[in-house]
């Protein structure tokens, strides 16, 4: 209330009160901010903002989550000037490509500075979600001090903090209900983190350390489970054992998301049978992951849990096609699955029999780089999902060789893919069977699935893919090409053909200057593009600088490389203006 | 296909040129791939990309992709390409796939090679009822017993049959077992897999009457 109070004092025109001005709402102020704070959804919250100021000012009264997909693209000061009070927040920063070593260290997406702003105008802030931002020990203490009320974090692909830093938000955030870390470069320092919970500390709903190498410290971690009643989700790291997972479980039952330790170690008949009735106790398991190592004769214990589940990630689970058949037998109702490539086709033809109800499918590879007759999936497997699974509408597939048929074949089985990345891991890879490229593939994909918001292309292709594209794609906002096209003219075709493109992410393709500058005016309306060792040079890159002033186009020198070169080149559109924490490698044009 | 606003753009477009040095790697394979253009006139070019990054954790993955004998092929067409180009010498190209750090580190392979750090090659001696000589497997070489199984089963061409805890392979013509630490013969397939190739010491396939004895106990 006191917000309310604050925004009446404030109030410049005496009038917006009443009727009085043509098209003005007539409702009071406090009544168009409870009914526009109900919004939840970003894309409503923007479009409410646009009709008039009283509506404006009431959306940005109201609002409490704030989501930013590139941390560069506005500031602290500006955020926290439009939102006054925000209790959520969700930061995205480096360029998608650093996951994949094409970003250096030390590029930026640094949190702190955030935080320092978050201290004194949000301090009330609950939530913090970051995805690919550097975050150090410094930065979680200051987080675990500053803000009182602080329930949640979120840390997804961020590095620069260690167990320190863990250990701070255990021991100061009394509030916290989410701790989940998740796939972040950490120092793990092999200390007692988990002990800085206090005793008196039970609010804990989410726990999620999974990534951490070393041994945790088992007792203070049964003990914060026994005491932290509402516990729901507990993602455990690979030195748990067995046995501690099935004490776990029993102080647990009411877990809804259980990522196991190791699943391997020497049990007696005993603690097997404790074990399956562990898990038999769960009634509302619904997501299960992590087995990391396994023995296949454990498996079984899983079997009583598996009928509710329905998001199943074995990612990271070496299983071969018996032993993943003989599972998801009991998974019917499997919505999400992802898997590693040692089930082979076999075990995507169980997934095809057993789990109609599929929705999203995830098939890593086991090993990447094998050379020759390496296993893995291939189109046969593919084909044998889309048959059984015909509500699939997200795929992430990894494999070595494709056909365009299969493809073709594939969706149209499922038509409804919001979501189709396909890596051919070998670049430029043709059609095993016709030795085309693999154009046909993707225009099937584009040319069926109208749905389609996020594709991710592979294998041989030439302009045509990107005529595809830039003509059927008209939902596309997420486009990944790598090692494809022929010309500028493909990449031209999708800055032209695709309406809703917010993220073109392109690395190894003969686009040059030409392409790069034929999306000058589109780029405002995108997020971001990226682009790795393709043809554009620097004089390109100033052209568009110069032209497209609210545009950052960055470029990315390294060391003793050819200065008219532009090898990577991150543009995107930005209210704050040109970086002020740019390292020396990277250049703003 | 051409493009004619290249003129219009007014750039030195030759600059487009990209040229390939590798800043000071060891790699043989550098020489001959360094003054490698990239055209989109050539009939076929090669992309590699083996440039090292700064980052220390980045590094690591980048020596043991160097390291160890993997590599991935690269080619890249154009629209009248000539088929008959062979895959170039290969190259290790980075981020390719497209998989995150942490999951290259502690995929399934890493891990599978964590155990193996230990014990690089294990020989057994595995012998069969009948046979004229012995043979030798690297237990090392398979990471689950259904992998073992077959290849036992391709070397002595005989079938084991379905394994289950109560019964062991009953109902199959032949049988696993091991002789263990304590000079026991064992059924394969009891034990964890770890424990099993740290305690076998040798292998003997039985006839399924043999093994029969074994499975009660």
């Amino acid at each position: 209330m006191e917000c309310c109070n604050k925004r009446r004092m404030m109030k410049e025109s005496p009038e917006s009160n009443f009727m009085n001005r043509r098209g003005s709402s007539c409702f009071p102020d406090e009544v168009l901010e409870r009914v526009i704070g109900m919004l939840k959804s970003r894309k409503d919250r923007s479009s409410v903002s646009l009709v008039c100021k009283e509506w404006y000012n009431a959306e940005r009264w109201s609002r409490r989550n704030v989501f930013i997909g590139n941390c560069y693209s506005v500031s602290p000061e500006i955020l926290t000037r439009r939102f006054p009070n925000i209790r959520s927040v969700t930061l995205k920063g480096k360029p998608r490509f650093s996951d994949f070593n094409l970003v250096p260290a030390n590029w930026g997406a640094d949190i702190h500075f955030w935080l320092v702003v978050f201290a004194e105008k949000y301090p009330f802030l609950e939530e913090l979600r970051l995805k690919r931002m550097t975050v150090s020990d410094e930065s979680l203490k200051f987080l675990a001090r500053s803000f009182p009320n602080f329930k949640a974090i979120s840390l997804q692909n961020c590095d620069g903090f260690s167990t320190d830093g863990l250990a701070a938000i255990a021991a100061d955030c009394k509030n916290l209900t989410e701790l989940d870390i998740q796939e972040n470069v950490i120092d793990d320092k092999n200390d007692n983190w988990l002990t800085c919970f206090p005793e008196s500390f039970t609010s804990l709903e989410v726990l999620n350390f999974s990534i951490l190498h070393n041994d945790v410290n088992f007792d203070a971690l049964e003990k914060l489970v026994t005491r932290c009643k509402s516990l729901k989700t507990l993602k455990l790291n690979k030195s748990i054992t067995l046995e501690q997972l099935q004490r776990l479980l029993f102080r647990a039952p009411q877990l809804c998301e259980l990522g196991t330790g190791s699943f391997s170690q020497e049990l007696t008949t005993q603690q097997y049978s404790e074990l399956e009735s562990a898990f038999s106790n769960c009634k509302n398991l619904n997501t299960l992951s992590g087995l990391w190592v396994v023995t296949p004769q454990y498996l079984p214990v899983l079997y009583p849990a598996c009928a509710n589940l329905t998001f199943l990630n074995f990612s990271y689970a070496p299983l071969d096609s018996d032993d993943i058949a003989k599972l998801l037998v009991h998974c019917a109702n499997i919505r999400r699955l992802w898997v590693v490539d040692t089930i082979e086709d076999k075990g995507l033809e169980a997934v095809g029999t057993h789990c109609p109800l599929l929705e999203e499918l995830r098939v890593f590879p086991a090993d990447p780089f094998a050379e020759g007759d390496a296993r893995g999936v291939t189109d046969s497997g593919f084909i044998a999902v889309s048959q059984g699974c015909r509500n699939l509408h997200y795929v992430l597939y990894f494999c070595r060789h494709m056909t365009n048929a299969a493809v073709a074949t594939v969706v149209q089985n499922c038509p409804d893919f919001t979501h189709f990345r396909l890596c051919i891991m070998n670049p430029g890879q043709p059609d095993y069977r016709t030795s085309e490229p693999m154009d046909e593939a993707f225009g099937a994909v584009v040319k069926t699935c109208s749905k389609l918001q996020r594709l991710a292309i592979s294998g041989l292709l030439t302009d045509l893919t990107f005529e595809y594209i830039g003509k059927y794609a008209k939902n596309l906002e997420t486009l990944s090409v790598a090692f494809a096209g022929s010309s500028d003219w493909g990449m031209q075709c999708v800055l032209e053909g695709c309406p809703k493109l917010r993220k073109l992410e392109i690395r190894d393709c003969p686009f040059g200057n030409a392409a790069l500058l034929s999306g000058l005016e589109k780029y405002e309306s995108m997020r971001s593009l990226w682009m790795s060792d393709c043809k554009v040079t620097m004089n390109g890159c100033r052209l568009l600088a110069k032209e497209m002033p609210r545009l950052n186009v960055e470029v990315i020198k390294e060391d003793g490389s050819d200065d008219s070169q532009a090898e990577r080149v991150y543009v995107y559109r930005s209210v704050a203006g040109p970086r002020r924490d740019a390292p020396p490698f990277v250049l703003t044009l | 296909m051409e493009n004619c606003s290249y003129e219009k753009v007014g750039l030195n477009l030759e600059a487009t040129e990209l040229r390939l040095g590798l800043p000071g790697s060891a790699d043989e394979h550098d020489e001959k791939l360094s003054s490698c253009s990239y055209s989109s006139s050539s009939s076929s070019s090669v992309v590699i990309r083996s440039k090292k990054r700064s980052s220390p954790e980045e590094s690591i993955d980048d020596e043991e992709e160097l390291k160890s004998n993997k590599r991935t092929m690269i080619s890249h067409h154009n629209d009248d390409q000539d088929k008959n180009v062979p895959p170039s010498k290969a190259q290790v190209v980075v981020g390719w796939p497209p998989i995150r750090s942490y999951r290259k580190n502690n995929g399934v392979q890493q891990q599978q090679q964590e155990q193996k750090k230990k014990g690089e090659e294990v020989y057994v001696k595995v012998s069969m009822a009948g046979a004229p000589y012995l043979r030798k497997i690297d237990l090392n070489f398979y990471n689950t017993y259904q992998q073992l199984l077959l290849a036992l089963e391709n070397m002595f061409n005989c079938t084991f049959g379905e394994y289950s805890e109560r019964e062991g392979y009953n109902g199959s013509e032949f049988a696993p077992t091991y002789e263990d630490k304590d000079g026991d013969w064992m059924l394969v397939g009891d034990v964890p897999w770890n424990m099993f190739i740290s305690s076998c010491k040798r292998l003997r396939i039985v006839k399924g009457s043999e093994a029969k004895g074994l499975g009660c106990l």
